[in-house]
C-alpha cells in the first residue's frame, strides 16, 4: 500500500502548544492545555494517555489542523496527508461504505484497488451497505479503512475502540497493528486505557489534568502488538508508579 | 384505496348538493366534466394551463435558487444572518398583493413583472426553511470533510446536500402550492392569458361551470406533478434510511 514511503527521511511530528483556552458558556476563559511539547519520530506509533476530560481530543484536533486557535506550533510529518479516525465513526449515512471510503481519497487515487485493505479489516461483505445498517464495530472498521485508504503520512486516532466489546476491540487492535506496521505511518493514538496503549505503541505520553501538559514519556522496546499480558501488566505497574509520583 | 374512497365521497356529496340546489351557480360534476372535455378538445384549456404552468415553473425556479443561496448563507454565517434577518422579516410580512402591485407599477404590465412578483412572494419561505436546514448541518461531518480535504464540490454534493434534502423537499412542496396560487392572482390582475385570467373573466360573467372546470384541471395537474416528480425525488433522497423491518 504505502510501501514507497520510507520512514527514514520523513520529518517527525512536532507539536508545541504554549496555551489553548476555550470560552466557557458564561464567557470566562478556561485554559485546557498549557506548555505541551510533543515530538514523535517519523514512522513511530505514539499514544497519548490521560484521564477523561483532560483535553486529549483538543490536542488531537489541533494536531489534525482542525483547530488553529492556539498559541504554539505544529509541524506534521511528510506531505501532511492526514488520515483520521474520530471517536464516533463519522461516516456519511447516505453513502455506502465503499463510497465513504473512496470519497475521502484524493482524485488521483480514485480508482485505487481497495481489496487488500478491505480484506484485512473484514469489510468485504459490507461495502455496498449503508452505515445505518452496520454494527458499531463494523462502522469503526469502515472509519479505519477510510483513514488508511487516503495513504496518510500522518494518522490520528481518537479512542477508536471505546464502547466495543473486548473481543471486537482486541481484533481491531491487531488489525491496526498490522496496518500501521506495513504502512509505517506516523501515528498518534489517544486513549484512556493504559493496557491498550502499551500493547499498541512505541512511545507513550502521559498527560496531566487540565491545564494539560505531558508529565511523563517513555519509549517501549519493539516489537509492538505482540507484547504478552504479563509484559503489559509489568510496564503498566511501573508507569503507574512513575506517573503517580509526578501529579 | 382509502384516498380513492374519500375522493369519490367528495364528488358524490358535490353531485347531491348540486342536484338539490338545482342552480346555475352550483353546476354538478357531470356538467363540469363536459366543459373540461370540450375545452381540452378546442385547445383552449391546454393553452391557458401551459401559460400558467410556464409562469409557475419560472418563478418557482427563481425563488428556489435565490432562496437556497440566501438561506444557506444565513444559516452558515451569524453575521450575514444578523444583517439580513430584518430584510427577511419585511419580506415575510409583505402582503402578496402589495408585491404584485409594486412589480406591475415599477416594471410594467409584462411577463417579467409577473414572474418576479411571484418569485418574491415565495422567496422568504424558502429562505426560512433553508436557513433552518443549514443550521441543522452536522458540524462533526463538516470536520470530517475538512480533515480529509474534501474538495468544495464533493463537500457540497456528498456532505451538505444530502443533509439539506428533507428541507429542499419541504420547501419545494409548500413552494409549489404557494406559487401556483399567487400566479393566478398575478394573472387576474395583469395578464391577458393563463388560468387566472380565465377565472377573472368567468367571474365577471358568473360562469361557475368554467371556474370549477379550470380550478379542478389545475388541481389535478399539480397533483400529478407532486406524485410523479416531487415524491419520487424525495424517496430517492431518503433511500439510505433504514427501512422499518
Amino acid at each position: 500500500m504505502n510501501d514507497a514511503q520510507s520512514a527514514g527521511d520523513a520529518a517527525p511530528l512536532e507539536l508545541r502548544i504554549d496555551a489553548k483556552t476555550f470560552l466557557s458558556a458564561d464567557g470566562t476563559p478556561v485554559e485546557v492545555v498549557r506548555g505541551l511539547n510533543l515530538r514523535l519520530a517519523a514512522g513511530s506509533f505514539g499514544a497519548l494517555i490521560g484521564p477523561s476530560g483532560c483535553g486529549k481530543t483538543t490536542i488531537l484536533r489541533i494536531a489534525a489542523g482542525l483547530d488553529t486557535d492556539f498559541r504554539g506550533e505544529l509541524h506534521v510529518p511528510g506531505a501532511g496527508r492526514l488520515g483520521i479516525v474520530f471517536q464516533e465513526p463519522r461516516l456519511l449515512p447516505w453513502r455506502t461504505v465503499e463510497q465513504n471510503i473512496r470519497l475521502a481519497m484524493a482524485a488521483r487515487d480514485a480508482a485505487a484497488d481497495l481489496t487488500e485493505l478491505v480484506e484485512i479489516l473484514g469489510l468485504g461483505a459490507h461495502l455496498a451497505r449503508y452505515p445505518g445498517e452496520l454494527s458499531l464495530g463494523l462502522a469503526r472498521r469502515a472509519a479505519i479503512a477510510r483513514a488508511f485508504a487516503v495513504r496518510p503520512d500522518f494518522l490520528l486516532l481518537d479512542e477508536p475502540f471505546v464502547s466495543l466489546d473486548e473481543a471486537v476491540a482486541s481484533r481491531l487492535r491487531d488489525e491496526l497493528v498490522a496496518l500501521t506496521t506495513r504502512t509505517k505511518v506516523t501515528t498518534l493514538f489517544v486513549t484512556h486505557d493504559l493496557a491498550e496503549a502499551i500493547q499498541l505503541a512505541d512511545h507513550l505520553f502521559f498527560l496531566s489534568d487540565r491545564p494539560t501538559r505531558i508529565i511523563a514519556e517513555r519509549s517501549l522496546p519493539p516489537p509492538r502488538g505482540t507484547r504478552s499480558r504479563d509484559v503489559i501488566a509489568a510496564i503498566g505497574n511501573e508507569m503507574r508508579a512513575l506517573v503517580a509520583g509526578r501529579t | 384505496m382509502p384516498r380513492l374512497f374519500s375522493l369519490a365521497a367528495l364528488i358524490a356529496a358535490w353531485a347531491i348538493a348540486a342536484a338539490l340546489a338545482d342552480s346555475r351557480l352550483l353546476p354538478g360534476p357531470l356538467a363540469v366534466g363536459v366543459t373540461i372535455l370540450a375545452d381540452i378538445r378546442s385547445g383552449e384549456l391546454p393553452f391557458q394551463m401551459s401559460c400558467t404552468l410556464a409562469r409557475v415553473i419560472s418563478s418557482f425556479v427563481i425563488a428556489m435558487a435565490l432562496g437556497i443561496a440566501a438561506g444557506y448563507a444565513m444559516g452558515r454565517s451569524r453575521a450575514v444572518d444578523r444583517y439580513a434577518d430584518a430584510w427577511l422579516v419585511v419580506l415575510i410580512n409583505m402582503p402578496a398583493l402589495v408585491t404584485i402591485i409594486f412589480a406591475y407599477i415599477w416594471i410594467g404590465l409584462n411577463e417579467t413583472a409577473a414572474i418576479l412578483a411571484v418569485a418574491v412572494n415565495k422567496l422568504p419561505n424558502v429562505i426560512v426553511v433553508m436557513r433552518e436546514g443549514t443550521r441543522a448541518v452536522d458540524p462533526e461531518l463538516d470536520e470530517m470533510a475538512t480533515a480529509f480535504k474534501f474538495t468544495w464540490f464533493s463537500r457540497i454534493r456528498h456532505v451538505v446536500i444530502p443533509q439539506l434534502a428533507p428541507y429542499l423537499a419541504a420547501s419545494s412542496r409548500s413552494g409549489l402550492s404557494i406559487v401556483w396560487k399567487i400566479v393566478l392572482v398575478v394573472e387576474l390582475i395583469g395578464r391577458p392569458n393563463g388560468v387566472g385570467f380565465v377565472l377573472g373573466s368567468a367571474f365577471s360573467l358568473f360562469d361557475m361551470t368554467r371556474i370549477l372546470s379550470y380550478a379542478i384541471s389545475f388541481i389535478v395537474l399539480m397533483l400529478v406533478i407532486e406524485s410523479l416528480l416531487v415524491q419520487p425525488l424525495e424517496r430517492r433522497a431518503i433511500r439510505w434510511r433504514r427501512r422499518p423491518a
